[in-house]
């Protein structure tokens, strides 16, 4: 037993903190640190400098570009891209459709599919959830209906993140009505330049349009775009997620948001003392930073054991990830609205993103602008994903047997 | 990165874990507390045959030169059997400051005898004012020619009762709670002057208020600086705390078992209660708080053996506040889970909760680690 990183594992994560010193423009990491959304050009741009690196998808099979890196080396790379703080390489792609089609895709929708991924040609979003089917994913009710070469696609999805930029979406949708409900579903791609594809924007309570929800109404899709087999879906499914909870933690997020609520606590005074050095808030703020760290690492342990499991398959015990990790995001965002005081109050329409920027200055300090918007819409994380209560059931059935 | 166990370990870890299974169930442990001492002579002997005794020494000091991650590995198990012998007293506090701070020639006169199983050790540091500070230290050492006279009450002091011989942390210079000035002393626990009113602690185990009056010890008593020795006193600190975190995890582990094997066969309403889904997450919730114990006992394992002492203390303070709040979740949990029954002496999971609560309390509760983690900056690097 030896906690501690090798050499070798602390070199490459130096390496990895060089390049995202000399690569990432300043102007994005800015916006990162400032705790705003990156624009999708900037989420572009980025995602290609790291593909020209060979690290836009360090996860997937080696002939598809990935690196090759041990659960370690996986790890300490998002522990430095989320804590530099760098944008996230596109997750509908790089870490959802990216590995279901370099896994169970055919050699063709591989060769179209898969560099285009790498390299943001194409923008992908997700089509799972729709407004019946949340927690209960599988009663999904969009049917795809075979005819000849096509399946024609009716129905909704919701909660569609950034799908007001995708140019393909990757559906769960319902191939067989008759049979158990896990039974029917397939794994569709599709074209969203489709005729019958309509996205509607949600506003979300910080007045962000993060998600949508997209109708199909009878969208023919070729059935070359068929992934895997027909009424196999739902195994793809669960592959799929069980590769988003390995990062769900988002250790090196949380400490970014701590790094920055020391920053900004530093500067806030109450009367001639900065917030940082009244003890109520520093106790409050060490004890976030003691979970975080004990996240850290049963981060570390799940990572450790990832060696020797079989790939695909989640460690149940990444459900105590996704609880503590949202938790621990969601109180960073109450500490910075504690941190702002007053200044939270004023709405700016430019959080509302690109659509609706504003030549007016800020009211108050131009960091104060996002806390509240940040602390209502982290609200978010510990629902999607699999809700906390979710995965306190398969805490509960998979680990504890009741 | 590795959370294996080496090879050795393994197997370190399976005969502890054998030797208790065998010959330290709950109905063996009541019988152990009604001996004399408190605690099982036997089960000492085995510790001493089966090696526990010389886990944490060097090999040329006749120990097997464990370090943290063996003594983690003994802590965990005995936490887990609620054992109730010296070995924190004997091996990690007192065999601690032996390790760090005794000379060549006394540790080859002393350790022989702890490691043999047939000198029991305390550690007489607390005192009535000082609560949960190292360098409040009003016992006295004055010297006198080439002795020393010690002089004054050590409180709390953990199996003082049945210890043959007592480290005493006395105060050669300045005041009371200054840093430097602090001598750490042999002292035969029959010498003349030494008296001694044992009593129980809440979990089951022993505790002693020792009076020191006008005793005399040698020159060849002093184990290493006499006026510098509070570092050592921290070093050793930490490592207990460290060990009783490993403790916390083997009587939370235990405790989350036994609640979730009652979820599974006791039956109300017709069904078993382990089918209620509030009680299926108050279950989850109290596995997430184990878990994150058990991490933080890894890095406090880690972290004990790390010589920068603000970083050691810094982790290890972490580690605390976390096996002290998990504790809370944890055995307050195990108790309501199983009912009245919970509550009631007889039944074990009472036992693994009041343990647990009292490893709180002993050098420094949750509270006051955090104080102690805030006023260092926190654990995330800026």
């Amino acid at each position: 037993m030896d906690l501690r990183f090798t050499p070798e594992e602390r070199a490459f994560r130096q390496e990895v903190r060089t390049f995202f010193q000399e690569n990432l423009p300043q102007e994005i990491r800015q916006k990162m640190i400032d705790g705003r959304h990156p624009s999708k050009d900037d989420i572009v741009t980025w995602q290609k400098i790291l593909n020209k690196k060979g690290w836009a998808v360090p996860n997937w099979p080696v002939e598809w570009g990935g690196t090759g890196w041990d659960p370690v080396r996986q790890y300490i790379f998002l522990d430095e891209l989320q804590s530099f703080p760098a944008p996230s390489p596109l997750q509908f792609g790089v870490y959802m459709v990216g590995p279901v089609i370099a896994q169970f895709g055919n050699e063709a929708q591989k060769k179209h599919f898969l560099p285009r991924i790498a390299n943001i040609d194409d923008w992908w979003c997700q089509g799972f959830s729709e407004p019946g089917s949340g927690s209960d994913l599988a009663s999904l009710k969009t049917k795809a209906v075979r005819e000849g070469d096509t399946y024609v696609v009716n129905g909704q999805k919701t909660w569609t993140t950034l799908g007001q930029y995708a140019d393909w979406i990757f559906c769960l949708v319902r191939t067989d009505a008759t049979v158990k409900k896990q039974e029917g579903i397939s794994f569709l791609l599709i074209d969203m330049k489709t005729p019958g594809i309509t996205v509607r924007p949600i506003q979300t309570i910080d007045g962000g349009h993060e998600v949508n929800e997209v109708f199909f109404d009878d969208v023919k899709v070729p059935v070359e775009n068929l992934v895997g087999q027909e009424n196999k879906g739902w195994d793809y499914a669960k592959f799929l997620l069980g590769n988003e909870r390995t990062n769900i933690a988002r250790v090196g997020v949380s400490k970014q948001r701590i790094r920055r609520l020391k920053e900004l606590a530093a500067i806030e005074r109450v009367g001639d003392t900065p917030i940082l050095e009244n003890p109520r808030f520093r106790e409050k703020l060490a004890a976030l930073e003691i979970e975080l760290k004990a996240l850290e690492m049963t981060q570390l342990r799940v990572v450790a054991a990832e060696r020797t499991r079989e790939k695909g398959k989640p460690d149940p015990a990444s459900s105590i990830l996704k609880i503590k990790g949202s938790e621990i995001q969601q109180a960073t965002t109450e500490l910075l609205l504690e941190v702002v005081g007053p200044y939270a109050l004023p709405y700016a329409a430019e959080d509302e993103g690109d659509d609706h920027l504003s030549n007016e200055p800020p009211v108050g300090p131009d960091w104060a602008g996002p806390a509240a918007p940040t602390y209502f819409n982290w609200r978010k994380i510990s629902i999607y994903g699999g809700s906390n209560e979710i995965q306190k059931n398969i805490i509960a059935k998979a680990i504890l047997g009741l | 990165m590795d959370f294996d166990l080496s090879e050795e370990q393994r197997l370190l870890k399976d005969s502890v874990e054998r030797l208790l299974a065998d010959r330290y169930d709950f109905e063996a442990r009541k019988r152990h507390g009604r001996e004399p001492e408190g605690f099982a002579k036997a089960m000492w002997e085995s510790y001493a045959e089966q090696g526990l005794l010389a886990v944490p020494f060097s090999e040329e000091d006749g120990g097997i030169g464990g370090g943290p991650v063996e003594t983690m590995i003994v802590m965990e198990a005995f936490g887990g059997a609620l054992a109730l012998e010296p070995y924190l007293a004997t091996v990690v506090l007192a065999g601690g400051v032996l390790r760090h701070a005794a000379s060549p020639a006394q540790r080859a006169e002393w350790l022989p005898g702890l490691i043999a199983g047939e000198t029991r050790y305390a550690f007489a540091q607390s005192e009535r004012q000082a609560r949960y500070d190292l360098n409040d230290v009003g016992v006295t050492a004055r010297r006198d020619g080439d002795a020393w006279v010690l002089e004054g009450e050590k409180s709390l002091v953990l199996h003082g009762d049945s210890a043959d011989r007592l480290i005493v942390s006395a105060r050669t210079g300045g005041s009371r709670r200054d840093r430097d000035g602090i001598g750490l002393f042999l002292v035969e626990a029959n010498a003349e002057g030494v008296s001694r009113r044992g009593y129980p602690t809440q979990d089951g185990l022993r505790a002693a208020e020792v009076s020191l009056s006008s005793v005399r010890v040698g020159a060849d008593a002093v184990i290493g600086d006499p006026a510098g020795a509070l570092p050592v006193i921290e070093r050793v600190t930490d490592e207990a705390i460290a060990a009783l975190c490993a403790e916390a995890v083997g009587a939370m582990d235990r405790m989350h078992r036994l609640t979730v094997e009652y979820l599974k066969t006791r039956k109300q309403f017709g069904v078993t209660i382990g089918s209620f889904q509030v009680l299926q997450h108050r279950a989850a919730e109290m596995f997430i708080a184990l878990e994150q114990a058990r991490s933080m006992a890894f890095l406090a394992t880690m972290m004990a053996g790390e010589d920068d002492a603000e970083e050691r203390a810094r982790a290890i303070a972490g580690a605390k506040v976390q096996i002290g709040r998990s504790g809370r979740i944890v055995g307050q949990g195990a108790v309501q889970l199983h009912g009245g029954v919970g509550v009631t002496m007889e039944y074990s999971v009472g036992h693994y909760f009041k343990r647990v609560t009292m490893i709180d309390q002993l050098f420094g509760d949750a509270d006051h680690h955090l104080g102690r983690v805030a006023r260092m900056g926190g654990l995330i690097a800026a």
